[in-house]
């Protein structure tokens, strides 16, 4: 993983408990150092100094402790754990931590980085407003991304989340510019199948050749996930900082690398918060996802996806409710949606893209884009209401107007949301058809759109001009 | 001579260590060989607890560890106004000068550029008699912001010597002659971040924090030195909310404190408030806006420190005479640092993991808000109005850091999932929100119109009368109503499009002036008993429903100044009567 260091060798493990190992003895380590664990069979994984001590350290291990006994040959490399940076890592796949999977040889190179990285100064960024064009209505409509955003997918097992990031990563682009996106893919957790598909996927489309994979599966060691997102932005951010690429991490599922996080902080004992999860889960999250961004002066950019189950369906769960704490919005699928056939799942009302106001407009889009979006949510919003209503007192105790707000969310989820998988509209398709179903309203509902733009793009006023 | 020792152990931002002799709790330590910032937080036998703000990775135990002597202080002078700085003051935008995007470790700048020159103004001459606050003279800190030059709190004496011309803030202004002696006059004094600055009396509040925005100023306002919370969970608004605030309100000094959030947040800050113009003065925003930025990815022991540093900044323009607003966003991260740092002490947690003394650093944070006479000769008056954003897991308002700070605050801004889900900013839900001010902005909103008290109630009301009204019509249906009924809900609609919803990137609506305000409120009810009438002598609902005068006056926000809402009320007029006469109906 690193250049060889002549280190600190000991034989004095005291006590292994889940994945953290107590070293005795010890001299001279430092906090948060790379340790190397060998098994007497020569099986070697790698970990992290944790807590240390004049003369006893306590290390986390990023691989399979079961079976290991005491007898384990610990190595403080003295450095922390550092990746070599290089344009050949493009193309290539890599284990959770970082061995290569395609039976090439370790990548070799003389830049190592720090896998934890830095802290972008918030005074250096640049904040982030390039309008990506996913060709999705249901995000480019209501929940637009834009270069260097976080905008994470909140999912359950089963709904077809991976096709919707697969489809974002073969669509997106910058209308008006010829630049791809370069993809990093973390897999935390995910199963084998799940990794072929995007594998397949990027292949199809040529975005292989362009693309990293970091893949921790199902059945590779748990505690592995804990490095594998932070290797997966670290080397996004050498492709967007160093070679000035536009980069799109996927990084699924993160709710995997948060268990991870949980595993160690239980068998350290700590205070747990709600669920088990550690306290520091916030901030922990918050130094993988604010990696994300634009910094001023350099022409390449971070966007970050990352995908996260909600246990049950449960967006209060520790792990979606902190993400969307630190993240610039989320797009939440569910599985109501999903049963009723439409694809993609995603409700949008739950749903927000908070950096959207700084990427659309009259320049990158239209005028009209944020009133109409905004018109969309109330009125769907509206419709949802009424459809609770029918469930009471059925079609017939519904107002007229009620009536009609229930027929605008009926079509709007099936014209609007629902698309094909491999179907790419532009962001001036997604509006007219906006606009088409906006036209069921009558007008003085459509308050929330500014006159001169009724006037300008409502269906009945066009064919008038 | 200082106090030296060598690290024992290190557990990620908690570093224990021996010292030679006994330094003291609060001091500030220089940790290792890369010199990180650190403090003292416990004593115990040979021990000192150091929490360290700065990143620990690559620090073995043996290193050295250097005992400053004094607690984290902020530097207080010119050159605070319009800057970007982290929790412990550093400049965010010389760090970035000296050691490019990335945040380094070890890099000391000090907060307050020492090679600046000021245009200092003496106000007092030799001979005058002066005590700690009095004013010594000016300095134009912005464009448009006055800095005021105090004798230090601790001091007082007769000046010995004073004048006006330029100088950086370390040289010398003037002499003070004091009971021990001589001492120098600078620009530049330092406050300990954690102990409030002294004044001479707290004084009852008297004015709004006037915000531009409708819901806070007409249903909810904070007072100036009030205190507010504005809780709520992910993408609620607290964030957009507080930043209107700091965009409109009518404070002369702002502090933003962004304590454990988003990079991209500062950043739009950063670059947007150049741009602004304060709609009363003129002048630009940031000419008067201070910004903590102590990021979520930022060391969290700083982000625990960050609010300190913004309300003493905060106080110490207060102690010049103005009005300051201080936004932290958010107080439960600050929160959370505080129970990150007690975990690491491994002391006994209370609710939710967080220490039992949660409630009282809420409580001291808060109590520092205040409109106060300032020290000095005279009756200088000066206020700080704290606002802060809390995040409760899961958006469930019952947890520690909510319910804690309900206690001590006179405001509460209770955001809204199901209304920002539909898109109704400020997510604000006029039935859990509360404020304590009432009285104070009763007495202000009176003299600008002697019946706001009436009109103000009679929107609540019906705003509450309607949310009762729904509980029935999710049984039976809408339709199914009377339209007395029917009417409310349709004035309670009205009042939450056209007057509550107020959308923060409308060119005009972004903010609202008082006097259009009234004016709004007071349309819609009238509005209200025009139609009222009507539909009691049997007018249908869908009727006054098809009145053009609706959308108009729906409309009506996005319009700038009142004179369109008089147009609307004309021709409300005109309507009723149309309507009326074709539904003959006498008495109104
Ligand atoms: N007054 C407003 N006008 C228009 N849009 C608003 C308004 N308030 C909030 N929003 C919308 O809601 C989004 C989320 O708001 P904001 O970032 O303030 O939430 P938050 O409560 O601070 O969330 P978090 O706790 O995650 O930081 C904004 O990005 C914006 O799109
Ligand atoms: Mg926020």
């Amino acid at each position: 993983m690193t250049v060889e260091q002549a280190g600190l060798v000991y034989k004095t493990t005291s006590e292994i408990r889940g994945p953290i190992l107590m070293v005795e003895g010890i001299r001279g380590v430092s906090y948060d150092e790379l340790v190397r664990i060998r098994r007497p069979s020569g099986e070697e994984v790698t970990g992290s100094v944790l807590d240390v001590s004049r003369d006893w350290a306590m290390v986390q291990c990023f691989g399979d402790t079961s079976g290991m006994d005491l007898n384990v040959t610990i190595k403080f490399t003295g450095e922390t754990l550092k990746i070599p940076m290089s344009p050949e890592l493009i193309g290539r796949v890599f284990s959770g931590s970082f061995e290569p999977l395609d039976g090439m040889p370790r990548p070799l190179s003389t830049d190592l980085r720090d896998v934890n990285g830095g802290t972008i100064n918030p005074a250096a960024r640049d904040v982030p407003s390039e309008f990506i064009q996913t060709g999705i209505s249901a995000i480019d409509g209501m929940n637009s991304l834009v270069r260097g955003q976080k905008l994470p997918i909140f999912s359950e097992s089963g709904l077809p989340h991976n096709m919707l990031a697969a489809q974002i990563a073969r669509q997106a682009t910058i209308p008006g510019s010829e630049e791809d996106f370069a993809i990093v893919f973390g897999a935390m957790g995910i199963k084998h199948e799940e990794a072929a598909y995007f594998r397949e996927e990027f292949e199809k489309t040529g975005a292989l050749s362009k693309s990293v994979m970091i893949l921790n599966l199902a059945d590779d060691p748990p505690i592995e996930r804990i490095v594998t997102p932070k290797i997966a932005q670290t080397i996004a951010e050498y492709l967007a900082f160093d070679l000035g690429m536009h980069v799109l991490v996927i990084l699924t599922d993160m709710t995997n690398y948060a268990e991870a996080l949980r595993a160690i902080s239980i068998a350290r004992e700590e205070i747990p918060t709600r669920k088990g999860y550690p306290g520091y889960l916030y901030s922990d999250l918050a130094t993988i996802y604010e990696r994300a961004g634009r910094i001023t002066g350099k022409s390449g950019s971070v966007t970050l996806m990352p995908i996260l189950s909600m246990p049950a369906g449960d967006i209060t769960h520790p792990v979606p409710d902190l993400t969307g704490y630190i993240t610039e919005g989320q797009l939440i699928l569910q599985r109501e949606l999903s049963l009723r056939g439409i694809y993609p799942p995603m409700n949008p009302l739950p749903s927000l893209s908070r950096l959207m106001k700084d990427g659309i407009g009259a320049e990158t889009t239209r005028e009209d884009h944020s009133d109409v979006a905004n018109q969309l949510y109330m009125a769907y919003a509206e419709g949802a209401r009424a459809r609770g209503l029918v469930r009471i007192v059925g079609v017939v105790g519904l107002s007229e107007r009620e009536r009609t707000w229930l027929e605008f969310a009926d079509r709007f989820e099936n014209e609007f949301v629902k698309q094909g998988p491999y179907e790419n509209r532009s962001v001036e398709q997604t509006l007219e058809i906006a606009w088409d179903l906006l036209s069921i309203l009558p007008e003085e509902d459509l308050i929330r759109v500014r006159e001169a733009y009724i006037n300008k793009y409502h269906p009945a006023h066009k064919s008038e001009s | 001579m200082s106090i030296v020792g060598t690290i024992e152990r290190i557990n990620g931002s908690l570093i224990l260590a021996k010292f030679d002799e006994k330094p003291k709790i609060g001091d500030l330590i220089e940790v290792g060989n890369l010199k990180l910032m650190g403090e003292i937080v416990r004593l115990s036998g040979e021990t000192a607890y150091v929490q360290c703000y700065e990143v620990t990775s690559g620090l073995r135990p043996g290193e050295p560890v250097v005992d400053t002597g004094h607690p984290l202080v902020a530097e207080l002078g010119p050159g605070i106004m319009g800057a970007i700085v982290d929790g412990v003051q550093r400049s965010q935008t010389e760090l970035w000068n000296l050691t490019g995007p990335f945040v380094s470790r070890g890099t000391n700048i000090v907060p307050l550029n020492r090679e600046k020159v000021w245009s200092f103004e003496a106000k007092v001459k030799a001979g005058d008699k002066v005590v700690g606050g009095d004013i010594i003279g000016t300095v134009q800190e912005t464009l448009s912001f006055e800095h005021r030059v105090m004798i230090p709190p601790d001091q007082s004496g007769t000046i010995k010597s004073i004048k006006s011309g330029d100088f950086t803030v370390e040289e010398v202004v003037g002499e003070l002659e004091t009971a021990d002696g001589i001492v120098p006059l600078r620009m530049m004094q330092t406050w300990p971040v954690r102990m409030g600055r002294p004044t001479k009396e707290r004084l009852p509040l008297v004015q709004p924090l006037m915000t531009g925005q409708r819901v806070i100023d007409t249903f909810f306002p904070c007072a100036k030195g009030g205190a507010a919370a504005i809780p709520g969970g992910f993408g609620t608004g607290k964030t957009v909310t507080l930043q209107q605030i700091a965009k409109w309100s009518d404070a002369d000094v702002i502090i933003l404190i962004g304590c454990g959030e988003r990079g991209n947040e500062m950043a739009d800050v950063v670059a947007h408030f150049p741009e602004l113009e304060d709609p009363r003065s003129g002048r630009r925003l940031i000419q008067r806006t201070v910004i903590i930025a102590n990021v979520s990815n930022m060391p969290v022991s700083a982000r625990e420190a960050s609010i300190y540093m913004g309300v003493t900044l905060g106080e110490y323009y207060r102690d010049m005479g103005y009005d300051v607003a201080i936004i932290a966003d958010s107080t439960s991260r600050w929160a959370e640092a505080l129970r990150d740092i007690s975990g690491r002490l491994e002391e006994i947690p209370a609710e939710a993991g967080f220490p039992a003394y949660l409630s009282d650093r809420i409580a001291q944070i808060y109590e520092r808000a205040g409109r106060v006479v300032t020290l000095g000769e005279g009756r200088r008056i000066g206020s700080v109005t704290l606002m802060g954003a809390v995040s409760p897991p899961g958006g469930d308002f019952s947890e520690p850091v909510t319910t804690h700070t309900l206690r001590y605050i006179g405001t509460f801004w209770a955001l809204d999932t199901e209304l920002a889900y539909r898109r109704h900013f400020p997510a604000i839900n006029w039935l859990r929100s509360f404020t304590r001010y009432m009285d104070v902005a009763s007495r202000w909103w009176s003299q600008l119109d002697s019946g706001w008290e009436d009109i103000r109630a009679r929107a609540l009301r019906l705003l509450e009368e309607a949310s009762e009204i729904e509980e029935t019509a999710r049984i039976i249906g809408e339709k199914a109503l009377p339209d007395e009924q029917r009417l409310v809900l349709q004035m309670a609609e009205m009042l939450r499009e056209g007057f509550l919803v107020q959308n923060a990137f409308h060119e005009v609506d972004t903010y609202c002036e008082a006097e259009k305000q009234v004016a709004l409120l007071k349309v819609f009810i009238d509005f209200y008993d025009e139609v009222e009438p009507l539909i009691r002598q049997g007018v249908p609902i869908e009727r006054i429903r098809e009145m053009g005068v609706v959308t108009e006056l729906l409309r009506l926000k996005e319009k700038p100044g009142t004179e369109p809402i008089d147009e609307a009320r004309d021709l409300l007029k005109v309507q009723a009567d149309e309507v009326a006469e074709e539904y003959e109906v006498t008495e109104r």
